[in-house]
């Protein structure tokens, strides 16, 4: 369980983060939405462990994650960023290892490399494995982040309850990839994983979130249990657009129109 | 790659580098045939018994010949070396130790001392006087280094522009140090302003091989067991830090033992530039960044280009030699601006990004 006590964040004199607390459900599919600047990435990075909060503490499994070591934290959560810049050439299926490096000290064992196999596998990006991963396109590269991402939390066991974390993951993805990151992302509640996701379409949200917190202006207004609790008044609160509720009944799911 | 070719690369960059040795050590103002060396080995262990050997030419391979040529294996490993791990640090092809100044900021702590040791050390002088050199060369190097890292690195980021121009003023500081110490030195045998910008192995004897011999074997063995984590760097600071490596920590260990061991080589042969820039680019274009292959074969390219450079040197004016830096040079700085030029167009399209 991951929990947030009063944390903030501020940059000089401009708070980036009110004063916020927050808890995150074991093996839930959370989705924090908002408009452009209200404080998404940066709760994100914060509740991640890399961006130490100006005040406040972070609990996870009721221990303060400052406490955590980086190598530990490391094999409890993994982070898909927005953006990766690699400068030099490198093969897809290193790239894809690394995300076993909390795990091995030089050579990576079997059952690390049988690991990044199924991740990719669940990514459908095992084809792309022996390719410079310069060469890929946007949405292949995101393809084996992904992928890397899952190696890294992946665990046979499934003992202990460990965080995804993905920053805007389907924004270079067509459709379909969209829907199959995002279902993947959801499979992996059922293995013992929370997630924790920022997305900016509402219906994708919708459709696999359990939870969706809205941000603006660095504050969390709206915390949603159920996507039946979503109306146009919220929507309007927090992005300023006038939409319509679309309920088509027989247990699916609310469209949003705008 | 996989590991079975990686291995295969490293022996076959090993036999070249042994044959690259030998016929090295063939060459230069006095010839020496493949039997000559057998022969001078033969009887060095004891093998051989023949009355009458030939003491000079066998001196002269034991004395000069043969540290100079081990001693310049070294110096390649130690700066090819040096060019993977700041470019792994920095995360950019571009850069190499003559580039961000650690090699001249070397220099120079080597030239305070070859002009101030003397009265530096004072009585004390046979006592502290060898551990001098070094130490400067190593505060030198550390200090532009240093300066230009924390010039060119906002926010975790680092400037290639910035970077490089940081390693010009830092560069032309340091060399305009030297060139004052060399200016104000009175011992004539002081090493000359060509000596320090343009290296030269030609003080090579068995003390200096066994300094940066140590030295650069040791550089190599800890940073080998840093190879991951510099692969990790390659996805950024941030991402690195998810996977669980402490960036800061790890980058001011990685510019530590970088500074040594180009400090003690520098300390000995003065700046040789850009090897550290070509060996590295050429191991790339096997399409491996890993680190750890980067390392130990580039140890094993450099040691052989620069022995090459190093017998080209001796060829060309022969019995005189020509500035191993100026070979370096004219070889390297094509392949820089190459880089350079390959690098703005990536940057064009949104791809390349420091």
């Amino acid at each position: 369980m991951l929990r947030a006590e009063k944390i903030f964040f501020k940059v000089g004199e401009k708070t980036l983060l009110q004063e916020t607390s927050v808890a995150f459900e074991e093996n839930r599919f959370h989705v924090i939405m908002g408009p452009n600047g209200a404080g998404k990435s940066t709760i994100l990075k914060i509740l991640a462990g890399s961006q130490r909060p100006s005040g406040g503490k972070i609990f996870f499994h009721e221990k303060e994650i400052r406490l955590f070591s980086q190598n530990e934290l490391a094999r409890l959560r993994a982070v898909l960023s927005q953006h990766y810049n690699i400068t030099f050439p490198i093969a897809t299926s290193d790239m894809v290892m690394m995300g076993r490096y909390p795990y091995f000290k030089t050579v990576p064992s079997k059952s690390d490399k049988e690991i990044c196999q199924m991740a990719a596998g669940v990514m459908q990006a095992t084809d792309l494995l022996g390719r410079d991963y310069n060469t890929l396109s946007g949405g292949e590269m995101q393809k084996i982040q992904m992928s890397r991402i899952l190696a890294q939390i992946w665990d046979t066991q499934e003992t202990e309850n460990k965080i995804l974390f993905l920053d805007e993951p389907v924004s270079h993805l067509d459709l379909k990839y969209q829907h199959q990151l995002l279902q993947v992302a959801k499979e992996m509640c059922k293995k013992n994983i929370t997630v924790i996701a920022i997305l900016h379409d509402i219906n994708l949200s919708i459709t696999y979130a359990d939870r969706i917190l809205f941000m603006k202006q660095g504050r969390i207004i709206y915390e949603l249990k159920d996507h039946y609790q979503i109306t146009s008044a919220i929507i309007k609160d927090v992005f300023d657009m006038d939409s319509a509720i679309i309920n088509p009944g027989n247990g699916k799911k609310p469209v949003v129109v705008f | 790659m996989s590991k079975l070719s990686f291995r295969f690369y490293y022996f076959s960059l090993a036999i070249l580098l042994f044959i690259s040795l030998i016929i090295s050590a063939r060459v230069g103002a006095v010839n020496i045939s493949y039997e000559d060396i057998l022969n001078f080995f033969g009887h060095k262990l004891g093998f051989i018994h023949d009355n009458n050997p030939d003491s000079i030419r066998q001196a002269l391979f034991f004395k000069i010949r043969l540290p100079r040529v081990i001693l310049c294996a070294f110096v390649g490993a130690a700066l090819s070396v040096s060019g993977a791990l700041m470019q792994a640090l920095f995360r950019n092809p571009i850069v190499e130790p003559g580039l961000v100044g650690t090699s001249s900021g070397a220099a120079l702590g080597a030239a305070f001392v070859f002009v101030m040791g003397n009265r530096l050390a004072g009585p004390f002088a046979n006592t502290i006087g060898p551990f001098l050199l070094p130490l400067f060369a190593f505060l030198g190097g550390l200090a532009a280094t240093l300066i230009v890292y924390r010039l060119s690195s906002v926010f975790g980021k680092t400037n290639v522009n910035t970077m490089l121009l940081a390693g010009i003023a830092v560069n032309a500081l340091a060399s305009g140090g030297t060139g004052f110490f060399s200016y104000i030195a009175r011992d004539p045998q002081a090493r000359s302003i060509t000596f320090w910008n343009l290296g030269t192995l030609s003080g090579a004897d068995w003390p200096a091989v066994e300094l940066v011999g140590v030295s650069t074997t040791l550089g190599i063995l800890i940073c080998l067991r840093y190879s991951k984590s510099l692969n990790a760097l390659l996805l950024g600071e941030t991402e690195a830090s998810y996977l669980g490596v402490h960036a800061e920590k790890l980058k001011m260990k990685v510019i530590l033992i970088n500074t040594f061991i180009v400090a003690m080589a520098t300390s000995i042969v003065g700046v040789i530039g850009f090897i550290g820039l070509i060996v590295p680019h050429l191991l790339r274009m096997m399409k491996s960044s890993d680190n750890r292959f980067l390392i130990i074969a580039s140890a094993l390219l450099g040691a052989i280009l620069l022995n090459l450079a190093d017998m080209v040197s001796r060829i060309l004016v022969a019995p005189s030699e020509f500035p191993i830096g100026i070979i370096t040079a004219f070889v390297g700085a094509p392949v820089f601006l190459f880089i350079l030029i390959n690098n703005s167009r990536k940057q064009q399209q949104g791809g390349f990004y420091a």
